[in-house]
């Protein structure tokens, strides 16, 4: 099965835009998502909690 | 077991060394087989040694994060001494001593893969091992699988470095290495893939931390890369040349979707991943907003793939593909900002701790660096630019602007922060040397950039000036005289730095070595792992 150079850029240009707006805002969704503020704050600060030696 | 893996390599070096006779691979099979004999001979040297206090399983695993950043320092040390040597080779090019060993294609990949591999990659491994146990509060899984992955790394960097003075090479840049040294390389990674992942699983923290997002990325990535970049056949068992499987434009676009990559994942997430963990601790400050070191996490993962094609512009490659990689190019710079923001966010409020503390200042200037050099990326990958810049200096000063403003900073950063923490001592044996190390390789990264922005622009230029009768104005040769006075000042810039790296190496062993420095160790400390692992990991060792 081959593709020719066209099918492929039409393809790339679509499905490529789309999959990547589409994981863009899944990431900041999860990102922003209220209840996980908390998660993230604890997270952030819990490093500094960490014995050293 | 670790005496059967010493022996398999002696006994594996020395087949090779046979069956390799008259050919560099020989000289590499003895090699390995001797690193192989050695480590046997030590191994049974430290069962004289006393029986270790059970209660260590209950703390974390140390000594090879030690090792590593011993090997780091040493290996920075070496590789920039090389590096300076070819730019004083570029200033005056008669001095080889006549001898192929000495010719600047020989000695340069010994410095990129001595400044990438030998130093980076091992500070990346220690820092690696160190954050992973702190943020998961796990201790890794067992004893021999960090010393391997340290030890074959390393003898994989010596195998790279004697192979290219000896002529051995893909050709195939940032990844000069031959097929034998490739598959080493390979088992290593993958254990050391591994070895993360087991550790992840017995975390005590519900939330991975973000810094361990950049460290996996950075050796998942590392090993799709490394593996198709690497397929290639050799001439015979016996022989060190091979072949790669791919040829004409493809093979430029596999290299350079590996190069820009391991600019990408080597020398940028894994060192992500350090910035995240140690200028947090070192400031004292949870960073700005973990939200947005997510966002710029996937953006980087993500963006990053398709670059790789802004090396290739104005060749056979289709113009689309060059396009893809240019766009991918300029929006790459959002996540990379927001990383770099986040860094100097995070000392907004603590600038008192940056002006009085080196290590600090160390990783602030870094972030300061990774958003220039991002920036000067974005730029230089827009094709009219790179029109210009393509072939000139400018790209060797982009590349050191990364790898000593950004990659060499952050982690003397680090560095300092974890040398204290690691031999319990209270802090560096001297803060006055810190600040040294810090102003040289301040000033030498600043001459080196400055010095090739100047080179990189007048050759780009002069190879493209054209005279009244529309014949070119200058030959290649008078573009080569006029570089060099910042030839000079380009060598004397890295000669700063690499004296920067000295003083830091033995400031490190004067710290190790100091008594007065000791912290009180409380007698018996809590244990980190819980009793029931302890016991776990007791057996199966």
């Amino acid at each position: 099965m081959t593709f020719d150079h066209e099918t492929l850029v039409a393809f790339s240009k679509s499905y490529g835009l789309f999959y990547m707006m589409g994981f863009f805002a899944i990431v900041v969704i999860y990102a922003y998502w209220p209840s996980n503020k908390d998660k993230f704050d604890k997270a952030a600060s819990r490093i500094l909690e960490d014995e050293q030696e | 077991m670790a005496m059967f893996l010493a022996l398999c390599l002696g006994f594996g070096g020395f087949f090779l060394g046979v069956i390799g006779q008259g050919d560099p691979i020989g000289v590499h099979g003895y090699l390995i087989a001797f690193v192989g004999y050695l480590l046997l001979f030590l191994i049974v040297h430290s069962f004289y040694s006393p029986n270790p206090s059970p209660k260590r399983v209950t703390r974390y695993f140390d000594d090879p994060t030690k090792a590593g950043i011993i090997l780091a320092m040493l290996w920075v040390i070496i590789a920039t001494f090389v590096g300076d040597w070819i730019a004083w080779l570029l200033v005056f090019p008669e001095a080889t001593f006549d001898a192929g060993w000495s010719s600047f294609g020989r000695l340069r990949p010994v410095h990129t893969s001595g400044v990438i591999f030998g130093f980076g990659g091992n500070a990346l491994i220690a820092t690696s091992f160190h954050v992973l146990q702190r943020t998961s509060r796990a201790r890794l899984p067992d004893q021999l699988t960090p010393w391997v992955i340290i030890i074959g790394y390393n003898l994989f960097c010596l195998i790279a470095a004697t192979g290219y003075l000896m002529g051995v090479t893909s050709s195939k840049e940032y990844a000069e290495p031959e097929w034998y040294a490739d598959i080493f390389l390979t088992v290593v990674w993958v254990l050391y893939l591994l070895l993360y992942l087991r550790t992840l699983k017995r975390r005590k923290e519900p939330h991975i931390y973000v810094a361990n997002w950049y460290f996996m990325a950075f050796i998942i990535v590392m090993a799709i890369l490394h593996v198709f970049n690497g397929l290639a056949v050799p001439v015979s068992l016996g022989h060190a040349k091979s072949y790669s499987l791919f040829s004409g434009v493809q093979d430029a676009m596999v290299q350079w979707w590996y190069g820009h990559n391991a600019v990408a994942f080597f020398l940028t997430a894994g060192f992500l991943g350090m910035l995240y963990y140690y200028l947090p601790m070192r400031a004292q400050r949870p960073i700005f907003s973990y939200r947005l070191s997510i966002i710029s996490f996937w953006g980087i993962t993500f963006l990053y793939m398709w670059v790789g094609s802004h090396h290739l512009h104005y060749t056979a490659l289709p113009q689309w593909v060059q396009t893809l990689g240019m766009s991918f190019s300029i929006i790459l710079l959002v996540p990379s900002w927001a990383s770099a923001g986040n860094a100097l966010l995070t000392l907004n409020g603590a600038w008192d701790k940056v002006r009085d503390d080196p290590t600090l200042r160390f990783m602030m200037v870094a972030a300061i660096f990774y958003g220039l050099s991002t920036f000067e990326g974005s730029f230089l990958a827009i094709r009219p630019v790179n029109a210009l810049s393509h072939y000139t200096d400018w790209t060797v000063g982009h590349v050191h602007s990364g790898a000593l403003g950004w990659v060499a900073m952050i982690t003397f950063g680090s560095i300092y922060t974890l040398v204290p923490w690691l031999w319990g001592k209270k802090e560096m044996y001297s803060k006055k040397l810190i600040e040294v190390h810090f102003w040289l390789a301040l000033a030498g990264t600043i001459i080196y950039v400055f010095a090739m922005w100047n080179s990189g622009i007048i050759q780009g230029l002069m190879w493209r000036a054209y005279n009244g009768e529309g014949t070119l104005a200058y030959s290649f040769i008078e573009s080569v005289e006029a570089m060099k006075p910042y030839y000079v000042a380009r060598a004397f810039g890295g000669f700063c730095f690499f004296l920067g790296t000295v003083i830091g190496l033995y400031n490190i062993v004067k710290t190790i070595k100091s008594t007065d420095l000791e912290l009180a160790a409380p007698p018996d400390k809590e244990p980190i792992v819980h009793s029931s692992d302890a016991l776990t990991l007791q057996t199966a060792e």
